[in-house]
């Protein structure tokens, strides 16, 4: 692949644009028209940043968030074919570069459609009110009597008058201006005159369509940021310190004679190797000596992880969650529960490790990213290394999966200073223990929680609290220098942010509080268990923790879980999204243990669990076999009830949930970073082992709730939160044993049998 | 040392070490980008070939030991004329998410149907044990292969 920068102006050409200008002051028709400097700036307040319309009426939409693979894409092309009245055949949507879209945040807190999409949505209604008017002068027909059908705009009255969007504006520029909020990233908003449609009138919006890209895939025609070479690259890996902690006293270059065209780069605590062909990059990345300083033993022992959690001294907390008198409760119930779960460090483990390509010259830098935040890499990366941001490109390219701040940001950063000290492209590519030793964690957390119970079983006091590591030891994108391991290797100090999470559910009780604790990261600079969101970050952890803690309450007070949740939420959406759950698995009230769990072998369970997040709802039955004699739990079948409001794509939407209560089975039953006292043992998918498709549910039920009328809130994360406890409350109806320690591992579980 | 390789039906030559793992050849020589690299070792199948017919890690497959042995990737399995019907069934079931991990499912699956061109569910998942998906898309992997298995009933 030849790599060269593309303007806006470029994209237009390339998509087969003739480029021309047209200025007709004084009527609305300049809106459709080029100015003679050509591309307006790619700032949000531009209509032209967001829409354009192709000579032959196509539609090409500049989405400033990314698809990870789930097909947010597509949702979008939905939005805007919906506004503009275009096929859907006929949008294409741009994403992830940094010269064609302005930073809408990347992928982040499945906001694709619930921010990302209705930015898109408001342009694309602005462009088609634009296009009316513009058609109604060309045509002389007033914009009440015109019509619009698949691009092409016609009177109502005369059928002989029409015109397409192609005729009014295909290859030109907009020239408009929308209001802009002038925030950047997630919160970035945009409107313009028009109203967006109503739902009533929706034709693509709500339904199935299929992701395009998925064809390519399967065909083997897609290139990945692997896939990518760029004229006169080497090839690089790092060499990271067999002791976390440690820095490079020496590094014995002559270690590398005989591998062809190996040499060391090094900067600071930065150690990689290049050579012209990987396989001696590989090669070369092993056999480099070096001796590392000073000795040091960073870490607590594993098992001591979640003591060392409870004991340390805290550095910053908060309770958000205050409401009548918890602690006067408490001591007046009649029976207080008390109980802590625990939750392990876990890797993204992305399915391959990082891959970045980047090109640091004097004056100007590139950079090929499978960050899922490219926008951010650009700018941490112009820091970096000096490159002046306006003079930096950053383009993604699809990667190995993303599911959080993972690795690419690390690999980005990693790339361009190795380019910079070389002088060549780079291409950068990790090994397995790069990955999943080195890359951001998701945190360990301790959660005390405690309910005071009444004679009659009421619950009259609700204290949840959690103590564990912040969310954010690096920040979730990769903006800075600071929040990479290149930058903390190379001398900018790491400024952990404080950040944590409560419950998030509508469990009215009369006295409830919520709060957290942060401990400090067990090494400061340069960690390879410095955490960083991972999909839905603190999510699965604390709804683990306070979902299970419902269903113990539930049974200590001999109530179904169903109907005990529904005996405290109020909130009508909240009721149904537990009531549809609930009726789709055939859900029949009765307390815990299961009675016909079965006495062989394999005993069987039901579990349930509701949560809420940002707006989305979920609530879930997972029905759990428990195998006696060697601890197996299969999550056999998963029912899932899901309202995120108004549906774009429930094709697109289903495969989401299915990815997310898949993915978050295996962090429930399977996942832990192992360490010892000095490093990560955790390397590769033997000491790190995710979910085999011998565990795979049989089957996973799906209930979409589609509310058209209430603005869609996203469904990339919210059912990964929603697993853990629906598994263990399984596990307890199966067995009558409450595991509180994730991974819930066949170990764990027989230890646990062997004891009862 | 100049080593013979036929590759999707073409007779290709390398110059490597033939100690060099075969996805290496592969990918930096012959631009054959299909076999992923995923660990290295042979742990996740994302670099999954077929060695005279058998699905075979290539990151863990010494170059100098397959010369003159039929390898197919996924680009020889089927054309976008004549896909080959599990990526019909991929694309119809909609199955990869991230799709790095695809060609691994994809190539054991094609040998394994092969041979078992009638599985039943268990047959299936224990064909495909040992693979990795990260993004969680083992249910559409499940139904693409049964679905290819129905369709070349």
């Amino acid at each position: 692949m030849h790599y060269s920068p593309i303007s806006r102006r470029d994209f237009l050409k390339a998509a087969g644009a003739l480029v021309v200008t047209i200025s007709v002051p004084g009527t609305v028709a300049s809106a459709l028209s080029q100015s003679t400097d050509g591309k307006p700036p790619l700032t949000p307040d531009e209509l032209d940043s967001w829409i354009a319309v192709l000579p032959n009426g196509n539609v090409t939409a500049f989405f400033g968030k990314m698809d990870m693979g789930q097909g947010v894409d597509v949702a979008i092309a939905q939005m805007v074919a919906e506004e503009l009245d275009v096929a859907f055949e006929r949008v294409d949507v741009v994403m992830g570069d940094t010269a064609l879209t302005c930073n809408q945040g990347g992928a982040s807190g499945s906001t694709g459609i619930q921010f990302g999409g209705i930015a898109l949505r408001n342009a694309a209604a602005e462009a088609r009110r634009l296009l009316l008017e513009g058609a109604s002068q060309r045509l002389s027909v007033p914009t009440e009597q015109l019509a619009i059908e698949n691009g092409v705009i016609r009177s109502t009255t005369d059928a002989s008058r029409t015109i397409s969007y192609g005729e009014l504006v295909g290859g030109k520029y907009f020239n408009a201006k929308l209001d802009w909020n002038k925030r950047y990233g997630n919160p970035l908003a945009v409107h313009g005159k028009a109203q967006p449609k109503r739902p009533a009138e929706y034709k693509v919006v709500g339904k199935t369509f299929p992701q395009k890209i998925i064809t390519e895939k399967v065909m083997g025609r897609l290139q990945y940021i692997t896939d990518v070479k760029v004229d006169g690259m080497v090839h690089a890996r790092v060499v990271r310190p067999p002791t976390a902690g440690c820095g490079p006293v020496s590094v014995d270059e002559s270690s590398l004679k005989g591998i062809p065209g190996a040499r060391v780069v090094k900067e600071k605590e930065f150690v990689a190797v290049i050579a012209d062909r990987e396989w001696d990059a590989v090669r070369a990345a092993e056999a480099l000596k070096v001796t590392w300083a000073p000795p040091c033993t960073p870490f607590p022992a594993m098992e001591k992880l979640h003591d060392h959690i409870r004991q340390a001294k805290g550095i910053g907390s908060e309770t958000p969650i205050k409401k009548g008198d918890v602690d006067a409760a408490l001591k007046s119930a009649e029976r207080v529960i008390e109980v802590e779960y625990e939750w392990p460090l876990q890797s993204h483990a992305s399915m391959g490790p990082a891959c970045a390509i980047a090109d640091i010259r004097a004056d100007s830098g590139m950079l090929l990213t499978g960050s899922q935040k490219p926008h951010y890499g650009r700018n941490g990366c112009s820091k970096l290394t000096g490159v002046p941001l306006d003079k930096m490109h950053a383009k993604w390219i699809p990667g190995p999966g993303s599911y959080g701040r993972n690795d690419a940001g690390d690999a980005a950063h990693d790339a361009a200073l190795i380019s910079k000290l070389v002088g060549r492209p780079v291409r950068l590519q990790y090994m397995r223990a790069d990955a999943t030793a080195w890359d951001p964690k998701g945190p360990a957390v301790v959660y005390r929680a405690r309910a005071g119970l009444d004679a009659q079983g009421n619950v009259v006091a609700y204290d949840f609290f959690a103590k564990g590591f912040s969310r954010q030891d690096v920040i979730q994108t990769e903006n800075d220098p600071k929040d990479t391991l290149a930058g903390q290797m190379t001398g900018y100090a790491p400024k952990p942010e404080i950040i944590f999470q409560t419950p998030a559910e509508k469990y009215e009780f009369a006295n409830k509080r919520c709060g957290w604790e942060c401990v400090a990261p067990l090494l400061a600079r340069a960690s390879p268990l410095r955490t960083a969101h991972f999909r839905d970050p603190l999510g699965a952890e604390t709804h683990f923790a306070s979902e299970s803690f419902i269903d113990e309450i539930a049974n200590a007070v001999g109530s179904d879980p169903v109907e005990f949740r529904l005996k405290y939420l109020k909130d009508p959406r909240h009721i149904a999204i537990v009531k549809a759950a609930a009726d789709k698995a055939a859900w029949s009230a009765r307390p815990y243990p299961n009675p016909n769990r079965g006495k062989g072998d394999v005993m069987t369970g039901r579990g349930f669990s509701y949560t809420e997040r940002n707006g989305t709802l979920v609530a879930m039955v997972c029905e759990v076999e428990v195998d006696r004699r060697n601890g197996r739990v299969w999550a056999k079948k998963f029912t899932v009830a899901h309202d995120c409001g108004q549906i774009i794509n429930p094709g697109g939407l289903r495969i989401t949930i299915e990815g997310n209560v898949v993915q978050a089975t295996s962090r429930t039953l399977f996942e832990e970073v192992q360490f010892d006292t000095n490093q990560v043992k955790s390397v590769d998918w033997a000491s790190y082992p995710i979910l085999d498709i011998a565990d795979a549910p049989e089957a996973i039920d799906i209930v979409l709730i589609n509310r058209p009328e209430i603005a869609p809130s996203g469904g990339g994360e919210p059912s990964t939160r929603t697993v853990p406890a629906s598994i263990a409350n399984a596990i307890f109806d199966a067995t009558g044993i409450r595991l509180r320690k994730v991974p819930l591992t066949p170990q764990r579980m027989k230890a646990a049998l062997d004891k009862a | 040392m100049k080593l013979s390789l036929v590759v999707d039906g073409k007779a290709q030559s390398v110059d490597a070490d033939p100690a060099m793992p075969l996805l290496y050849a592969l990918r930096d020589d012959l631009g054959l980008n299909n076999p992923k690299f995923g660990c290295g070792r042979a742990q996740c199948g994302a670099c999954t070939v077929h060695v005279d017919g058998i699905a075979t890690r290539s990151c863990v497959t010494p170059v100098g030991t397959v010369a003159g042995k039929r390898i197919t990737t996924l680009s020889g399995l089927g054309t976008a004329e004549k896909p080959h019907v599990l990526q019909t069934a991929f694309i119809e079931e909609q199955v990869p998410q991230c799709g790095y991990c695809l060609n691994g499912w994809v190539m054991t699956a094609a040998a394994f149907l092969r041979e078992n061109p009638q599985p039943t569910d268990a047959q299936i998942r224990t064909a495909l044990a040992g693979l990795k998906c990260r993004c969680g898309t083992h249910m559409a992997i499940l139904r693409a292969v049964k679905r290819a298995a129905t369709m070349s009933a």
